[in-house]
Formats: C-alpha cells, sequence, structure tokens
C-alpha cells in the first residue's frame, strides 16, 4: 500500500517498529530459548534459583566441565531410542507426502476440469471432512484396526495420514489447476491428445509448484502429526512427536526431562529448515484457498 | 478421482459410520462366579470376575453388548438424569451449575466453546494488526521477519506448547520471575483453573495468529490501490482508509479465516497434554483421547458416543459457512 501520497509519520513509524519486535520477541525468543537450554544440564534449564544459569551453564560447568554439553541429545538418541523415532518419522513422511500427491493431483485435476455437478459434492464432502477433528476418525479406526490385527505398525497409519490430509490437497491442487487455463490441455487434445497424453505432456510441466506447495503441507502434517501417531502405533514403532511426548513422563522430577527437551530441538530443527527454503511455497499455498474467498 | 475419492469414503466417511456403531455398544458384563479355592486348611468360595466366561464371550461378540442409545444419555456423556435430578435437588442457579461442571461432557463444552469464541476473533484481530505493521515495513527486512512470525505456526501444537510451558513453570524464566514479583512462591500455572483457562487461550492465539497473519498479508497485496488514492484526495487519514476501504475489501478473507480457526480451535486437545492441563482444562478430543489411552481397558463405546456428539457439533457450528459456501460455489458456475 506503499503510495506516493503516502507519507508515514514518524510517530506511527515507531509504534510500528515496537510493536513489530514486541511480536517477533513473542513468537521466536521461546524457541532460542529451548535451543540454548537444550545444551545444558537439567539443573540449569530449569532452575528454581536463576534463570541466568540457562545462559551461563553454572550446573553445566560442575556436571561436565564445559558450558555446554551435548549429553542431553547423545543419551536421547542412543538411550532413548530416538534415532528409531526419527527413522519412523522419515518413512512415514515419505510414503504420505508420496501418496497424498500422487492421489492429489489426479483428483485435483479431473475435479477441476470436471463439468458435472458431482464434482461440487465432492468437494464440499472433502470440506466437511477437514472439519472433522482427527481423533474422532481415529477413535473409529481403533476398533477394527484391532481385530483385523492390523494396529501398531507403520503402513496402516500412513494411509490413515494420506486420508486425513486428502481434503486439505484436494482442495489446494483444484484451486492451482483452476489458475491453470482450460484452453491449454483443450489445444493438446485437438492435436490428437488423449486425456492421459495431455495430462502427462502439457499439465505435469507446468504444475510443480502447486505439487510442490500441496507436498509440503502433507510434509507437515506427517511429521508434526501426533494425534493419530500416538493412537495407531505401537509404542516401538512411535514417530517423533508421540515419542518425545513419552519423555514427559508423569512429573518432571524424572530424569527424562532433558531427553525431552534435546529431542524437540531435535524434531524442530528440520522443520525450521524446509520452512526457510520454502518459505514463499508455503505463503501461496496458505493464500490459494483464502483469496477466492 | 476415483482413487480420491475411494480413499476419502473409505478412510473418512467408513470410520464415521464405525463410530456410530461403537457407539451404541457397551463393554460386557463381567460375570461374577463363586470360585471354591481349596488348600491344605480347608476350602473356602470366593467371589470372582469368571475371565474364562469374559473372555469367551468377548471373543464371540467383540463389540460388546447392546446398549442402544443409553450411553449417550450416561453420566459421562448427555446426563439428562443427572441434570434433571440437579435442577430438581439445588435450590440456587449457584449450585446447579456448579453440579453442572463436574459433570464430564458439559466442563468439555464450555472449555471447548470459551476456548473457540476466545482464539478466533483475537487470532482475526492480532493477524490483522501483524499485517497491516509488516506490510509497511521496508522490502528487506521482510523475508526474515515473516519467517519469525509463522514459527510459533509449522511447529506442531504439542512442541510450541511444550515449548512455552517449561517457560511459564515454575522452575522456568517467566514463571519464576512472576513468583518473585508477587512474592510467591506458590503461584504457580496449575494453581486456579482460570490461570490454566487464560495460559491455554494465550497458547492458541499465539499458535494460531500466524496463519491469520499470512493469509491477510496476501490479501493486502491485492487491495486496489485506485480507491485509496482517492480516499486520500478526499481528505481520509489514515484510519478512515483502513476502516472503510481495507477492512471491507479484506470482508472475505477474514470469514475464511474465522472458518479454518474455527475447525482448529474446536479440535484443541495437544496443548491440553504439552501444558498437563488435563486436570483444569478438558476438550472434547481430550475425552476422547482419555477413553482410549489405556490399551488394557479401552471404552470404544463411550469414546465413539463423544466423537458423535462432537461431529454433531462441529456440524452445527459450521452450518451457516457451508451453506454460505454452497451458494457461491452455484453462482460461480
Amino acid at each position: 500500500m506503499a503510495t506516493l501520497a503516502d507519507k508515514k509519520s514518524k510517530k506511527l513509524l515507531i509504534i510500528n517498529s515496537i510493536f513489530i519486535l514486541a511480536w517477533l520477541i513473542i513468537a521466536a525468543f521461546p524457541f532460542i530459548w529451548t535451543f540454548l537450554g537444550s545444551f545444558k544440564v537439567r539443573e540449569d534449564f530449569f532452575s528454581r534459583s536463576d534463570w541466568w544459569y540457562v545462559i551461563s551453564g553454572f550446573h553445566t560447568i560442575i556436571e561436565t566441565g564445559g558450558r555446554y554439553t551435548l549429553n542431553a541429545f547423545r543419551e536421547a538418541w542412543i538411550e532413548g531410542e530416538f534415532w528409531y523415532a526419527a527413522r519412523n518419522s522419515v518413512i512415514v513422511t515419505f510414503f504420505v507426502v508420496t501418496i497424498s500427491l500422487f492421489l492429489g493431483t489426479l483428483g485435483g485435476y479431473a475435479l477441476s476440469r470436471s463439468p458435472y455437478r458431482y464434482a461440487f459434492w465432492i468437494l464440499i464432502a472433502a470440506l466437511v471432512f477437514r472439519a472433522m477433528p482427527h481423533i474422532t476418525l481415529v477413535s473409529g479406526y481403533l476398533f477394527p484396526f484391532f481385530q483385523l490385527n492390523i494396529w501398531g505398525i507403520l503402513p496402516t497409519t500412513i494411509i490413515v495420514l494420506v486420508a486425513i490430509n486428502q481434503p486439505f490437497t484436494l482442495w489446494l491442487l483444484y484451486s492451482f489447476f483452476k489458475t491453470v487455463p482450460k484452453e491449454l490441455d483443450e489445444s493438446g487434445m485437438i492435436d490428437g491428445c488423449s486425456h492421459f497424453q495431455a495430462f502427462r505432456y502439457i499439465i505435469m510441466p507446468v504444475m510443480w509448484p502447486g505439487v510442490i506447495t500441496a507436498g509440503l503441507f502433507s510434509l507437515m502434517l506427517a511429521y508434526n502429526d501426533f494425534t493419530v501417531t500416538a493412537m495407531l502405533l505401537s509404542y516401538e514403532n512411535h514417530t517423533m512427536v508421540p515419542k518425545l511426548a513419552s519423555y514427559l513422563g508423569t512429573n518432571q522430577h524424572e530424569g527424562n526431562m532433558m531427553w525431552a527437551v534435546s529431542s524437540v530441538v531435535s524434531a524442530t530443527a528440520p522443520l525450521f529448515m524446509v520452512v526457510m527454503f520454502f518459505q514463499k511455497q508455503i505463503i501461496s499455498g496458505l493464500t490459494t484457498g483464502a483469496v477466492k474467498g | 478421482m476415483l482413487p480420491t475419492c475411494v480413499a476419502m469414503i473409505l478412510f473418512i466417511a467408513v470410520p464415521i459410520v464405525s463410530i456410530f456403531i461403537q457407539s451404541l455398544f457397551i463393554e460386557h458384563k463381567k460375570e461374577l462366579i463363586e470360585i471354591e479355592r481349596c488348600d491344605p486348611f480347608g476350602c473356602e468360595t470366593e467371589v470372582g470376575v469368571d475371565i474364562e466366561a469374559f473372555a469367551a464371550l468377548n471373543k464371540e461378540k467383540p463389540l460388546g453388548r447392546f446398549n442402544g442409545f443409553k450411553t449417550y444419555t450416561d453420566r459421562n456423556h448427555l446426563a439428562f438424569n443427572e441434570l434433571t435430578e440437579g435442577w430438581k435437588n439445588s435450590k440456587t442457579f449457584g449450585e446447579f451449575s456448579k453440579n453442572f461442571m463436574n459433570l464430564p461432557f458439559y466442563k468439555a463444552l464450555i472449555f471447548t466453546l470459551t476456548y473457540t469464541f476466545f482464539v478466533t476473533p483475537s487470532v482475526i484481530f492480532l493477524g490483522f494488526i501483524l499485517a497491516l505493521s509488516i506490510n509497511a515495513l521496508i522490502q528487506k527486512i521482510k523475508g526474515p521477519i515473516i519467517f519469525a512470525t509463522i514459527l510459533p505456526m509449522i511447529v506442531t501444537p504439542l512442541v510450541g506448547s511444550l515449548v512455552l510451558f517449561w517457560m511459564i513453570d515454575a522452575q522456568g524464566i517467566i514463571g519464576a520471575t512472576i513468583q518473585d514479583l508477587f512474592n510467591d512462591p506458590y503461584l504457580s500455572l496449575k494453581a486456579s483453573i482460570k490461570l490454566t483457562w487464560i495460559t491455554l487461550i494465550t497458547y492458541g492465539i499465539w499458535h494460531h495468529a500466524p496463519f491469520a497473519f499470512i493469509v491477510f498479508y496476501a490479501a493486502l497485496q491485492t487491495v486496489p490501490q485506485d480507491p485509496i488514492e482517492a480516499a486520500i484526495i478526499d481528505g481520509a487519514n489514515r484510519w478512515q482508509r483502513i476502516r472503510h476501504v481495507v477492512i471491507p475489501h479484506l470482508f472475505p478473507v477474514a470469514v475464511f479465516i474465522a472458518l479454518i480457526s474455527m475447525m482448529d480451535n474446536i479440535r484443541v486437545f495437544e496443548p491440553i497434554i504439552g501444558f498437563s492441563a488435563e486436570a483444569s482444562a478438558q476438550s472434547f478430543s481430550w475425552l476422547i483421547y482419555n477413553d482410549l489411552r489405556n490399551i488394557e481397558v479401552m471404552n470404544f463405546g463411550s469414546a465413539a458416543s463423544t466423537s458423535i456428539l462432537t461431529i454433531i457439533m462441529v456440524g452445527i457450528l459450521l452450518t451457516p459457512v457451508l451453506i454460505k459456501t454452497w451458494r457461491e460455489f452455484g453462482e460461480s458456475r
């Protein structure tokens, strides 16, 4: 909105800067704080006497000799078997993203080109399903899964996550394909392409921006999920988020607190990297639905 | 398209049917039998649970026995009996509402609704202000600031709430400082229901505001310049321009944010775990989780009834928006 006539008064500028600064502190400080604290021992991060210990590492120096220690990470990854959870997370995330993109691209493309009324009903149904709390669905899955003896393993969880993810992917890709002009694939079909060939040679080269965005969202959903993975996976197969929840235990004085702190840091770091790289796509993805109203 | 449809129906519609069926059943009664135990000092009879018969029964009918809609009306759900009785027996309205708040379902209902109705408007407001102020910044520093702003949104709620909880807790930086300020070593998040609720709601705003910000921010880029310039020529000040040009333009976007934000807030669950706040704040999702979390004794029937009631709630809250979407979609064809 920066127009020529839009002269900013100094006062407003100052208020504005202070406000943004305050918000940045609120938004980012907790993460910085936890990151710093994860390299200390428990007595420093959860210190009653002096919060400055998190910076100065008073107890850390006494216990380990240095100001920073990797103890929490080492213990959580090896003793706490966090590496196994990380491996599970990678598997689940990879398959959820691949499968939901495959289904979503085909579905979104078909819906955006469909002249029939039922396409609209499917989209509405997807919207309703999007609103269902995940745990209500999970409670529906649990019982049949127990009966069929497929509870607790990764493949079923992947399928459930794909299903939960599908409505959002479908809407996103549907709105994306709507912006790809129909004339493009029609011209291809006039030249003698089949429906499938039109998709393969004309749509596929131009669809990547939309697909990357949808993929990022599937990735965040699968990677971040707690409800589904905690309920549908057995303890040994837990992914990162339920695993770190299990470190919490019932009270804070159990030794595992620092495990949880370090695994929070290990689980968030890759996510932040991804977001840093793909910030533009994520923002565009969140807004495609919105700008249309 | 077909595979997507099949997947959605199979994995979303079928579970809904499944929980409906489950909700009609309840676990088998444990048959009590008399067991005679003999040892060298004589025989005595004990009353115990007939484990074998129970297991056999479970195998034969894994769903349990048919209970109809009784699960819906028992104490843990709609609690009709308790309500009518409480109404009759309590003399004052205060007494009645106290009893009312002790029923798990209504407790969760009140918390979920309070949470939703506080968080949603605050998120829209904060997101709007943030979008306006960040939009006014110079281009160069926008990128990093937007990145920092969306951090609370991209981490999973469990991690986000844990990170905050460790700071607010009595041994964390904020908690300890507040205790010092008020000179009260027992002041803590868990001390009162009100404090817990306020914390959870603050957390909700912190977590969701970035989403509203991004959507508003993108929409701000599409605000037409001509009316704004016209308004400036007409002598409108900054506030008037925002009030009469920008806000009407952003209104549909605000509706969209409200819809998404409401969907997410109704299912509030992970922060309750993260803040270990289940003693004073329970949501529907937490009730269901609580019924299912113990592998040994899973109350499928109870969880399923709560699920159905939740789905009905979500349906009621979303009907107006759905009708609107439906009309718009119909017009655009």
